[in-house]
């Protein structure tokens, strides 16, 4: 079969694998497809290769669609998410220098303690500086989120410094952050290097965070139809794959190869296992939905998910949340997702918002042909969040 | 009558960097900086308060500065910045030839344009200097496959060097492979065989 070229571009990281196995294992090749994949050195760069048109689809970090939607950064161009990769998969790491201030406070957060954690840091009641790779990340939203409600100051005490993934070990080893929220496999890497420790894991703040999308621009995607199915059902496929336990091993090995992560197995195998070496002493924890790229529709682009992003984002950057909640929506594309993946049988839900952060266990839901298992997917403080409400 | 403006170039190599004022002065008369640091980034951009920052695409610090445009919010501090939307096509020709710039708001395009041209042509003979680089070194590591497989035939079948590239080279033509293919093909089962 010919098949026809596509270039994708990608970041480094782990949750990077649905583009990589697509193309290594030949899920893209059954469907057509012929990836290029290619390495970006800066999430802004890999943006903007996408905007002009130098690579067709990305890897990308789910609020930058949402960003470009409501006109924040970049040139103006939108782009779409056609269907979520990763959920979760962020650390947070603090400085060996930070970590000894919370101990000479008395306290002793767990690692997958989100309040304790949140807690220990407001009682330090002093600015923190805290790495995160691009303003519009879900690492970002993340630490707002769990600083705010955590009783820091964050408009006075939060200074979220911009440092790309692979500098964060350097930068929080010399000093220049206090602590960092970062994509594996940096926070491991990090460990290893002896630069800090990891002090909770990002789904610990939110157990069901879209992480990356798989994000086009919105006008390639209306007039290339059957590429953009190709290119989603591939991924689809690939992110099925990775949801199998049996298949970590082999994942990790084509990770760590240079062209794609350039790290050892040992350290890209964490994310994907979930059994995390939280520091240099070697204490380790597993860590429930570390990183997930299939179970409990993790792939499907709720609406609810983009207007959560949007109302946050409209809150940090003072513009009005409903109207930036309503346009982050239509930048989850459920309904190319609907169109393009039930032929293949991906369970569909039966709607394409739900409330976020209302199941604390494993639920079953409607879909089209019966029922799937959702969630959990609560926040650490336990708020829900009412797409149709987008101002509370 | 027009100020002059201030440039901050955002490059760790030298040479490279001293290329890129080379070529910008033949623009005008500027205010240059180089930082070669990626460290502090963001500091010494509010410090230099630049009207202009121009930055390697490749360079991963890129996103320090990009993070810089989000300051014409109510929430930010005053550093207003942002890629250059007056004009999507000189924008791309920048990102194309491995350049981003990060324009001051407010700043006419006129005055920004000669300075841009100028990075966008050094930026594109730095790609091509690259390309002619690795072009050379993928030459020479063939020469020396090529050698050592020509070495391996004459002493395997006691030919002369001439009779040992006619024979490779007759290999490749029949076979619709390159030379160089051939060759290491030959270097890698000697090896196995040794």
């Amino acid at each position: 079969m010919r098949t026809l070229p596509l270039s994708v571009g990608f970041m480094p990281l782990v949750d990077a694998a649905p583009l990589i196995i697509a193309r290594e294992l030949g899920f893209a090749e059954e469907e057509g497809l012929a990836l290029n994949l290619q390495s970006a050195p800066s999430w802004s760069t890999l943006r903007d290769r996408l905007i002009l048109g130098q690579i067709e689809a990305a890897h990308m970090l789910s609020p930058v669609p949402v960003a470009m939607a409501l006109g924040l950064g970049g040139l103006p161009t939108q782009l779409d998410a056609l269907s979520v990769l990763s959920i979760n998969g962020n650390v947070i790491g603090i400085s060996n220098a930070l970590a000894d201030e919370i101990a000479s406070l008395g306290a002793t957060p767990d690692f997958l303690d989100a309040q304790a954690a949140g807690k220990a840091l407001a009682a330090l009641n002093k600015p923190l500086r805290i790495g995160v790779p691009f303003p519009f990340s879900m690492h970002a939203e993340l630490l707002h989120y769990w600083l705010s409600a955590s009783g820091l100051n964050v408009a006075k005490s939060l200074d979220l410094r911009t440092i790309p993934p692979l500098l964060m070990a350097d930068a929080i080893t010399a000093g220049e952050v206090d602590a960092f929220c970062v994509g594996e496999p940096w926070g491991s890497i990090t460990v290893e290097q002896g630069g800090g420790s990891l002090l909770l894991p990002g789904a610990a703040i939110w157990q069901f965070a879209p992480e990356k999308v798989l994000a086009v621009r919105r006008d390639w995607a209306a007039s290339e139809d059957d590429l953009t199915g190709r290119l989603m059902r591939a991924v689809w496929k690939a992110g099925r794959w990775l949801g199998r336990v049996d298949k970590r091993a082999t994942a990790s090995e084509i990770l760590s190869w240079p062209e794609y992560l350039g790290v050892s197995t040992e350290i890209t195998e964490r994310a994907l296992t979930g059994n995390l070496l939280i520091n240099a002493r070697g204490k380790s924890r597993t860590v429930p939905r570390m990183m997930e790229f299939f179970d409990g529709a993790a792939t499907f682009p709720w609406k609810s998910q983009g207007a959560w992003i949007g109302a946050r984002m409209a809150a940090r950057f003072g513009l009005d949340r409903a109207q930036s909640a309503a346009k982050a929506a239509a930048v989850f594309r459920s309904d190319l997702y609907r169109r393009h993946l039930g032929p293949l049988g991906a369970d569909l839900p039966a709607a394409s918002e739900k409330l976020e952060g209302a199941l604390s266990s494993p639920t079953s839901a409607a879909t089209d042909s019966g029922t799937l298992i959702l969630g959990p997917d609560r926040f650490f403080d336990d708020q829900v969040f009412d797409p149709r409400r987008p101002e509370c | 009558m027009t100020a002059k403006l201030t440039i901050l170039i955002v490059e760790p190599d030298k040479t490279r960097a001293d290329a890129i004022i080379d070529s910008l002065i033949a623009t005008g008369d500027h205010h240059i900086r180089v930082l070669s640091e990626s460290t502090g980034l963001a500091r010494s951009v509010a410090e230099l308060n630049p009207d202009l920052v121009l930055v390697d695409v490749a360079n991963p610090s890129r996103d320090a500065i990009d993070a810089l445009t989000l300051a014409s919010s109510p929430l930010e501090r005053p550093v207003a910045m942002f890629v250059d939307r007056s004009d999507d096509g000189l924008t791309k020709a920048a990102i194309e030839a491995g350049v981003s710039a990060y324009v001051v708001d407010g700043m006419h395009p006129d005055r920004i344009k000669p300075v841009l041209d100028a990075a966008i042509a050094r930026f594109h003979m730095f790609s091509r200097m690259r390309s002619e680089l690795q072009a050379t070194k993928r030459a020479l590591e063939e020469r020396k496959i090529l050698d050592r497989a020509k070495g391996i035939l004459m002493r395997a079948r006691n030919m002369s060097e001439d009779e040992a590239y006619a024979l490779i080279r007759k290999t490749a033509m029949s076979q619709n492979k390159k030379i160089a293919d051939v060759a290491q093909a030959l270097v890698t089962a000697s090896e196995l065989l040794s």
